[in-house]
């Protein structure tokens, strides 16, 4: 018997029961549907956060006060002291290695802004000129923060573009004075809309010199310090440096903690792979169920059409004939399915980015091989009894059947 | 051509064994009309099977065109069946789904043989049983006589050696019963050995040789001068 023939009798028999065919079909697809429609999920979601990771800057080294010791507590913990802070001094002299291009001092605070009768809360970031370099920012309005001494506290600030609007409306924010806090400071520029990214929004920051912010909020330490090093192939050259700085610096004790953006990158990269792993697993029990379906399906085709079984054999069909026939429905059937599922996810996935346009969803090409196989995979698995059972039925008794 | 010996089946039924078919001897000549009677549970049917490659005897040697085809295996003679054997049913077994051309062409597809050659060949059956209008009607549209004709058509697609009848005027009126055998009488002088089975003496009688049986054995046979 040719190939084709026997495709082409494989679809008549599906087309002979056409209802039980769609339904199959439409099982195998909404397996496959979900496989693509939830890895893509996934998938969007860990680009959205790789995306988010990489918009902080480029060839990033954050250090942090303080040291995460996989050994526990450290000793001075024990003696109520809490890590030694991250000082303006320790940025200064970062700049020392070689490897370091800039970098941006950060402390943050929160306090109320205030233009005339409006006032709210708002999120104070102090920080040098560089930051806008380091972080990638762009300004719509004006200019950032003044380069020069790092000690210097001039009352100046650069206004989040959403603050801007909600203070000033269509009124000029250049030049205009607002309060925060106890303090006065001149507004020199407005931030471009960025929104949110790694949890601050900086459409609704307030930048202002580090040493403003030291004395606004009366602290003196640094919550991190945002190092810039000059190429990719330096990075870790700029992390050995910053470590050493800092070990001579806090007398021999390592009490910073640096890490490079990469390094996070990485880690929220395979955390992300394994969720989206996850989920498509989950996905593909659906997959297994309509395997299942298959299989009851073909048993009952087997059933119902023993006379037919019967008589090809009689005509001089041998069992591996009858075995392929059965077999070619089910592969038929899943691969229609399948390729009717993977349209439906691909809508699916449309839509999705419809609704949501900053997720960046797309179903990774693993997932889509992977569910068609185990589409097509289930689908052959779950006919070899059915087709066994067919082929192996003694003619005699299923021609007398009636 | 056909050369029973001895053969025997029997059939497991609860925990007795029940014979079908005892020690029968029978040769079938090519060319050779032969109609087989006997009560209901005399084993005609299952003589049919065995002849037919359907079913196995439990002892005993078949030789078809002299080679002994009871020790081939299953796919070997279910290429026997496809080229030496034709079945023709009394139910006529015809696929519900196929038109009455496909249903002819069956046997041709599953012995793979090339699409020209088909279509030619079931063109020329459809036109010698008269079916040549009826070729795009499921059998659902046809009338009995016309789906039996459509099996012999099949039956006959493979230009078979042996073509056997089970009850192939069963479910059939009268007129359209002895139609019916007048087709399946016109392969006798092809040189086709015909074996009915039948439980009409008026039909059996047809036959040149009619075999009767009896709880499985063959108890006579009467020889005529064949044709009514």
């Amino acid at each position: 018997m040719k190939l084709i023939d026997v495709l082409l009798f494989a679809s008549g028999s599906l087309r002979g029961s056409r209802t039980r065919t769609l339904l199959m079909i439409l099982a195998m697809s909404i397996g496959v549907a979900s496989v693509v429609v939830l890895t893509g999920l996934g998938e969007g979601a860990r680009r959205y956060v790789i995306n988010q990771f990489s918009s902080l800057g480029t060839n990033l080294v954050i250090v942090f006060p303080g040291r995460t010791e996989t050994a526990g507590i450290g000793p001075g913990m024990l003696l109520g002291q809490i890590p030694r802070e991250l000082s303006l001094d320790d940025a200064q002299a970062l700049l020392r290695s070689r490897a370091i291009k800039r970098l941006a001092p950060l402390t943050v605070g929160s306090t109320q802004i205030s233009f005339g009768a409006l006032n709210r809360e708002v999120v104070v970031l102090g920080s040098t000129a560089d930051l806008i370099d380091v972080r990638q920012m762009s300004l719509s309005q004006g200019r950032f923060l003044p380069a020069g001494d790092i000690r210097s506290s001039e009352s100046v600030a650069v206004l989040g573009a959403k603050i801007t609007r909600e203070l000033f409306g269509q009124e000029p924010a250049i030049g205009a004075r607002v309060r925060l806090g106890d303090r006065r400071f001149r507004v020199i520029g407005v931030m471009a809309t960025q929104g949110e990214s790694m949890g601050l929004n900086t459409d609704e920051l307030v930048i202002v010199p580090v040493a403003s912010a030291h004395m606004l909020f009366n602290t003196s330490g640094l919550l991190r310090i945002l190092v810039e090093a000059k190429s990719r192939d330096t990075v870790e050259l700029a992390k050995h440096d910053v470590e050493e700085i800092m070990f001579e610096r806090h007398g021999g004790e390592r009490d910073v903690t640096v890490i490079t953006q990469d390094a996070v990158l990485a880690t929220f990269d395979r955390i992300l792979r394994a969720l989206t792993l996850a989920v498509g697993g989950i996905a593909s029990i659906s997959l297994a169920v309509a395997g299942i379906l298959i299989m009851n399906v073909m048993l009952i085709a087997v059933s119902q059409r023993v006379k037919e079984i019967g008589l090809l054999k009689a005509l001089g069909a041998p069992a591996v004939q009858i075995r392929n026939l059965f077999f070619a429905e089910a592969i038929l059937l899943s691969s229609i399915g399948s390729v009717a599922g993977l349209i439906l996810g691909q809508a699916g996935v449309m839509v999705i980015a419809q609704i949501y346009p900053t997720l960046p969803v797309a179903a990774p090409w693993w997932a889509v091989l992977a569910a068609l196989g185990t589409s097509l995979g289930t689908g052959i698995l779950f006919s070899v009894w059915p087709a066994r059972r067919a082929a192996q039925l003694d003619p005699v008794m299923a021609l007398a059947r009636s | 051509m056909i050369a029973l010996s001895q053969v025997s089946r029997s059939f497991t039924v609860g925990d007795q064994q029940v014979a079908a078919l005892r020690n029968i001897d029978l040769n079938i000549a090519a060319g050779d009309y032969v109609s087989i009677m006997g009560p209901s549970g005399s084993g005609k049917s299952t003589l049919l099977n065995l002849i037919g490659l359907l079913d196995r005897p439990s002892s005993g040697t078949y030789k078809l065109d002299g080679g002994n085809v009871t020790d081939l295996n299953d796919e070997q003679q279910a290429k026997v069946r496809s080229e030496k054997i034709g079945f023709v049913f009394q139910a006529f077994h015809l696929v519900p789904r196929l038109t009455a051309a496909m249903n002819i062409e069956l046997p041709l597809i599953l012995a793979g043989v090339a699409v020209a050659e088909r279509k030619a060949r079931v063109a020329q059956l459809l036109e010698n049983y008269g079916l040549a209008d009826r070729a795009d009607h499921r059998p659902d549209q046809l009338s009995g006589g016309q789906r039996q004709r459509v099996a012999i058509a099949r039956a006959t697609s493979m230009h078979p050696t042996v073509l056997l009848a089970d009850e192939p005027t069963g479910n059939l009126d009268q007129t359209t019963g002895k139609e019916v055998m007048n087709l399946l009488e016109q392969m006798v002088a092809q040189q086709v050995a015909l074996i009915v089975v039948t439980h009409d003496p008026v039909i059996g009688g047809r036959a040149t040789r009619q075999l009767h049986m009896v709880d499985g054995q063959i108890t006579s046979e009467n020889k005529s001068s064949g044709g009514t």
